[in-house]
């Protein structure tokens, strides 16, 4: 892992840095010509939109007509924390993220720890617990909709023809979730360890080398060596899995439309009922700013780490 | 002693290998066989592995159910369009943050972060109603304008900018070569490795996304593949598996072909984020 900040400071100056006093207007405004396209684009279609999105969770709208707003203050937040609707979805979303985060990075762990070896077939199985990681979430949740059908799918199939009794996978509240999560995990398996992978990669060969010499039992030179060691790969991998847990939306969606009895909705496809089904705009907005004060905590407590470590090297 | 057990023990790790592989290639194995069944024998139970008719009539069946050719086009001029807007408004970008210094770099580089962090799903109901005030709901524009500008893109060439050496570009400029002509004749060339794999990472992600185009679109004339895929189900009823999954082969097996064709590309492209 390199830190953005560290790159910046350890960077070679500028060769096109002129004399501050001496550089005409022309060049003083290249850089800045330079990254307004870019910059513009943030700002209209992030930047701007997280503000107007701020804007909109105190005013009592909706998409069908947006030319009548009505400003009324904390309202949907009052009547947002009051639905118990609400409350379950965030039950939900708390539950499926810490599962999802936690498993995916558990058993990307031990599989990195065991593919980490040159020989062609560890590259090999490395590219097939990666390959669900670059197909469409569309065609991975039909795909597991199908292995999961409770009649005719593969994977009851499979538990009888063990002697293990069958699930009802999506199509009850006790199981749905967990079916979800397990989805989840199958994906992101694979990106987390070639995560890990090229993070045990960058640990210096020569510490494990001297605690072989002072005969360091295996599970010691794990626990004292490369756990530490991997701490700001596990810490990269728990914000971005978690960010991305707390988005789930499309499995969602495609696999059991936030049921049965709510058992899976979420808070993407909580905002998703809210605003573009049930036109409750304000309501919508306003589980929006939640959702994205809770990615900005997540994302200031990465920074803040990163930039952190740079004052340890 | 250890020898004895060598070749026993190689063979359990290959049988576990095999195994763990399988878990996650397999059922893209089970979508292409279910693919060729009939209808009858998926709805058998147990059921078989391999089909006992081959049916390759499911592909075009399909295929018929909507305008599908539509569909690819979508997807194709979605994922190129925003493929080259990222280009142009990344190349000038990385350049500005990797060779200059300026009042406000920093500050406007940590904007970049923010947006590198932040999914722009969090932002749909907004850039929603942005865009019907624009008029463009519905549109092909408004799949492609809010992915204009590429965090992630902006980030990789940067780095790649600043460990090109000085001396070529002071080279370059006592060849007179304008600043305009030295960041696109000799900054982008040099970059094409991470040019590549940025390219695959973004074809790859819009190819597949289905979100922004559930929300923003609501005519066949601009769907993409993925909610092409999608409607196959909901029209059909949802219980011919056969032809929804020979759907979902079209969507997902030329990415697959694409991945064991440039695996190193594609791997080094998804997981570069952590560097």
């Amino acid at each position: 892992m390199r830190e953005p900040s560290a790159v910046a400071e350890s960077s070679p100056v500028a060769v096109t840095q002129v004399q501050e006093q001496t550089r005409p207007w022309s060049e003083t405004l290249r850089p800045y010509l330079y990254v307004a396209p870019a910059l513009l684009f943030f700002a209209l279609f992030f930047f701007y939109p997280i503000v107007y999105m701020i804007y909109l969770s105190f005013q009592d709208w909706t998409l069908l007509n947006l030319e009548e707003m009505e400003w009324v203050g904390l309202d949907n937040f009052s009547t947002l924390f009051s639905d118990p609707d609400f409350h379950l979805v965030l039950k939900n979303t708390l539950i499926y993220t810490f599962l999802t985060v936690f498993l995916g990075i558990a058993i990307a762990f031990f599989l990195a720890l065991w593919l980490n070896r040159k020989a062609k077939i560890y590259g090999l199985v490395q590219g097939a617990i990666f390959s669900p990681h670059i197909i469409s979430l569309v065609s991975v949740s039909m795909l597991w909709m199908w292995l999961m059908d409770p009649q005719y799918g593969l994977l009851n199939a499979m538990l009888e023809s063990v002697g293990l009794p069958p699930s009802t996978w999506l199509a009850d509240p006790g199981t749905a979730l967990y079916s979800l999560v397990l989805v989840s995990v199958w994906k992101v398996v694979g990106y987390n360890t070639l995560i890990f992978i090229a993070g045990l990669q960058s640990i210096p060969q020569d510490i494990y080398e001297s605690a072989a010499l002072d005969r360091s039992p295996a599970w010691r030179t794990l626990y004292k060596i490369t756990i530490p060691m991997l701490s700001p790969t596990i810490f990269f991998l728990l914000v971005i899995n978690t960010i991305s847990s707390f988005q789930v939306f499309d499995t969602i969606y495609i696999m059991t439309q936030g049921g049965p009895v709510n058992s899976t909705n979420m808070l993407v496809y909580y905002i998703y009922e809210q605003g573009m089904d049930f036109y409750n705009g304000g309501i919508a907005s306003a589980a929006s700013v939640v959702l994205l004060g809770l990615a900005g905590v997540l994302t200031l407590f990465h920074f803040l780490f990163l930039a952190k470590r740079v004052h340890y090297r | 002693m250890y020898r004895v057990w060598y070749y026993p023990r190689k063979a359990v790790e290959w049988v576990l290998l095999i195994g763990v592989a399988l878990v996650f290639v397999f059922p893209f194995l089970w979508m292409l066989l279910t693919a060729f069944k009939t209808l009858p024998e998926i709805y058998q139970f147990p059921p078989t592995l391999l089909p006992e008719q081959w049916e390759f009539g499911n592909f075009a069946k399909a295929w018929e159910t909507g305008p599908f050719l539509t569909y690819v086009l979508n997807s194709f001029l979605v994922a190129v369009g925003i493929l080259l807007l990222q280009f142009f408004t990344a190349v000038p970008a990385a350049y500005a943050f990797a060779r200059y210094k300026f009042r406000g770099r920093n500050w406007l580089f940590g904007l970049t972060l923010i947006a590198l962090m932040i999914p722009p799903q969090i932002v749909f109901l907004p850039v929603y109603v942005e865009m019907s005030h624009f008029q463009l709901v519905d549109t092909l524009w408004a799949l492609i304008l809010p992915y204009g500008a590429s965090a992630f893109g902006i980030f990789l060439l940067r780095q790649s900018f600043m460990q090109v050496p000085d001396e070529v570009i002071e080279a370059a400029r006592l060849d007179d070569a304008s600043e305009w002509k030295i960041m696109w004749r000799i900054m982008v060339p040099m970059a094409k490795p991470v040019l590549v794999t940025f390219g695959l990472f973004s074809f790859i992600y819009h190819w597949n996304d289905y979100f922004w185009p559930l929300i923003m679109t609501n005519s066949d004339s601009v769907r993409t593949l993925p909610i092409g895929i999608w409607m196959l189900k909901a029209s059909e009823g949802g219980k011919h598996w056969n032809m929804i999954m020979a759907g979902n082969v079209m969507l997902v097996f030329p990415i697959l072909i694409v991945f064991f064709i440039a695996q190193r590309h594609i791997i080094r492209a998804f997981i570069y984020q952590s560097k």
